[in-house]
């Protein structure tokens, strides 16, 4: 069965070369297209994504959420869009107005972008560049400019230091996200997001756990999530680099914070949960697009319930975290997988590295106990500097700093 | 030679380099002039992606715009003077000279020693498999890519040693929550 998207491929491309395209004017054209309808879809589905959490957290905290505008609340933010966007965008005095109204727009951008490279199935990706996971990695990284010029000039002393608190803490998390972007690329021996899900016939969440949480908390910190959302943390900074944004100003800011979150879930789903693969997708690759969004929406569901449960930490907690947990622990498990991976590859004859679930077998085996071993040392070195804290607190003349 | 639409494209990449870089030496607010910065390395990130080096592009992007800009940006947000109203260099006519001269230099080299311009190879497919198996091949750039390591850690260690509060005011800020 041909796949849907090849066969409106094929369409487009017979219809525009028939109107008289060809070369790279039909290849711009195509392009347009397909970026245009990607970004529409995914604007529309940001009203989804915002309903769904909405729900989930109502749910979470006993409450039904929204109920009123159509079937289930569905149109609430329908009606909620409409009121913005009649809303003034009050612009404070002192205000740097072009920087001021560019932030916004380049936070979503930034946020669109990403999806460039992200494979709905087999066959509808937008670009499947080479470098792939390096392009995650750089468009991920532009989003701090705006959160940057939104708290500079908004002329205001809370936005401003919620902006400096909000890079620190992103640019720190981009330490163990990067290193864990490496896992999948290692493991498939490519940067193209496309050659990584394909040799994914054992997910890598099953092969490499570890990697795959870490992966997980170092997105959702990207994303300024609680437990994570100390930049917008109301007791401290009022509510950090976009205090004085209202009206669709203020929407655009709020619309690319929920498509964030989705979009590093649709990532993990990709990099660790095999993206579009899935039963009988070989036969019907248009399925594909059905499993990527289930993985999707079923690693966003974790991404809320975290939202929903979890109290917000301190900074220095979350640096701590960050520096003294998540980073080393990346590193060690990198560099182990790396010689595990190299090492059984040398001396097993039935070791392989790529094929079907089961040639793959002996591999994900090796790698999830080096999964295993890692998160072990993790966990009893945490034990002992618990137990080091604790004697300090108790005996603090004897305690050896 | 026809116009095509690369050519377009490689003027609107020139435009954002050439005007960024402008905009920065003439910007008197250092903000914008570090906003104008992103925008004129933006603008080379675009030429390597015409020159079909999409890695050197990413990697553009990621180390210039994502990380050194922002590091710009944040330590002319916290310097003292962003606000205040200098005058215009008096030297402007003397930089513009030596500008001048650094770029019909470097042209001249270019132009001579360089062979001029040519016209652009073919690009392999598989330049990133390439140029990974060039930095892990001895008889390649295996010796500069570690001695670039160990610079680049020296560098860090550096960072840390200098930007480490060593000197204890009393015993007591010591013992508090430094347990790492």
């Amino acid at each position: 069965m041909p796949d849907l998207f090849t066969v409106i491929d094929d369409w487009l491309v017979s219809l525009l070369t028939g109107w008289g395209a060809s070369g790279l004017i039909l290849d711009i054209i195509l392009s347009l297209i397909g970026s245009l309808v990607v970004v529409g879809y995914l604007l529309t589905l940001a009203l989804f994504i915002i309903w769904f959490e909405r729900k989930v957290v109502a749910r979470i905290q006993d409450r039904i959420g929204p109920n009123r505008v159509g079937p289930w609340g569905l149109f609430q933010n329908v009606a909620d869009v409409l009121k913005l966007m009649t809303k003034e965008i009050v612009i404070p005095s002192g205000a740097d107005l072009i920087p001021f109204l560019l932030a916004p727009v380049i936070a979503t951008a930034t946020v669109l972008m990403l999806w460039a490279v992200l494979p709905f199935t087999r066959n509808a990706i937008g670009t499947d560049v080479s470098i792939g996971v390096l392009y995650l990695a750089a468009v991920s990284s532009l989003g701090f400019m705006s959160i940057l010029m939104a708290g500079w000039s908004s002329n205001n002393k809370y936005a401003l230091l919620g902006a400096f608190r909000a890079v620190a803490m992103l640019v720190s998390y981009e330490v163990p996200l990067i290193l864990m972007l490496l896992i999948p690329v290692l493991l498939t021996g490519s940067m193209r997001i496309n050659a990584i899900v394909e040799a994914q016939s054992i997910w890598y969440v099953f092969s490499m756990p570890l990697a795959a949480l870490i992966f997980y908390i170092a997105n959702h910190a990207e994303v300024a999530r609680s437990p994570f959302d100390l930049l917008e943390a109301e007791s401290e900074i009022v509510a950090g680099y976009h205090i004085e944004y209202s009206g669709m100003a203020f929407a655009t800011f709020y619309l690319a914070e929920f498509l964030h979150a989705f979009t590093i879930s649709a990532l993990t789903a990709t990099l660790f949960l095999g993206g579009w693969r899935g039963p009988f997708v070989d036969q019907v690759p248009t399925l594909g697009i059905v499993y990527f969004f289930i993985k999707s929406f079923a690693v966003y569901f974790v991404n809320v319930w975290a939202r929903g449960t979890l109290p917000r930490l301190r900074i220095d907690q979350i640096m701590d975290f960050c520096w003294k947990l998540l980073v080393p622990v990346s590193l060690l498990l990198l560099v182990l997988t790396v010689i595990a991976d190299k090492t059984a590859l040398q001396f097993f004859s039935g070791y392989s590295v790529g094929g079907t679930a089961i040639e793959m077998l002996p591999r994900s085996a090796v790698l999830f106990g080096v999964n295993l071993l890692v998160a072990g040392i993790a966990v009893v070195s945490l034990a002992q500097q618990g137990r080091r804290d604790r004697e300090a607190d108790l005996y603090p003349e004897t305690a050896v700093d | 030679m026809s116009l095509t639409p690369l050519h377009a494209i490689f003027a609107l990449m020139s435009l954002f380099t050439v005007g960024g870089a402008v905009g920065v030496v003439l910007n008197r607010n250092l903000i914008y002039a570090a906003m104008y910065l992103v925008l004129s390395l933006f603008g080379i990130a675009g030429l390597f992606i015409l020159l079909e080096a999409p890695f050197l592009a990413a990697v553009q992007i990621l180390v210039y715009v994502g990380a050194i800009s922002v590091l710009i940006t944040i330590t002319v947000m916290v310097t003292r003077c962003v606000f205040c109203k200098e005058p215009p260099p008096r030297q402007l006519t003397l930089v513009a000279v030596m500008a001048a001269l650094v770029m019909v230099t470097l042209g001249f080299v270019i132009m001579t020693r360089f062979g001029g311009l040519t016209p652009a190879a073919d690009v392999p497919a598989d330049s990133i498999e390439q140029l990974g198996v060039a930095f892990v091949n001895p008889q390649a750039y295996l010796v500069p890519f570690e001695v670039a390591s160990i610079l680049l850690l020296g560098a860090l260690i550096g960072a840390i040693f200098i930007a480490r509060d060593d000197l204890p005011r009393d015993e007591e800020a010591v013992g508090g929550d430094d347990h790492a």
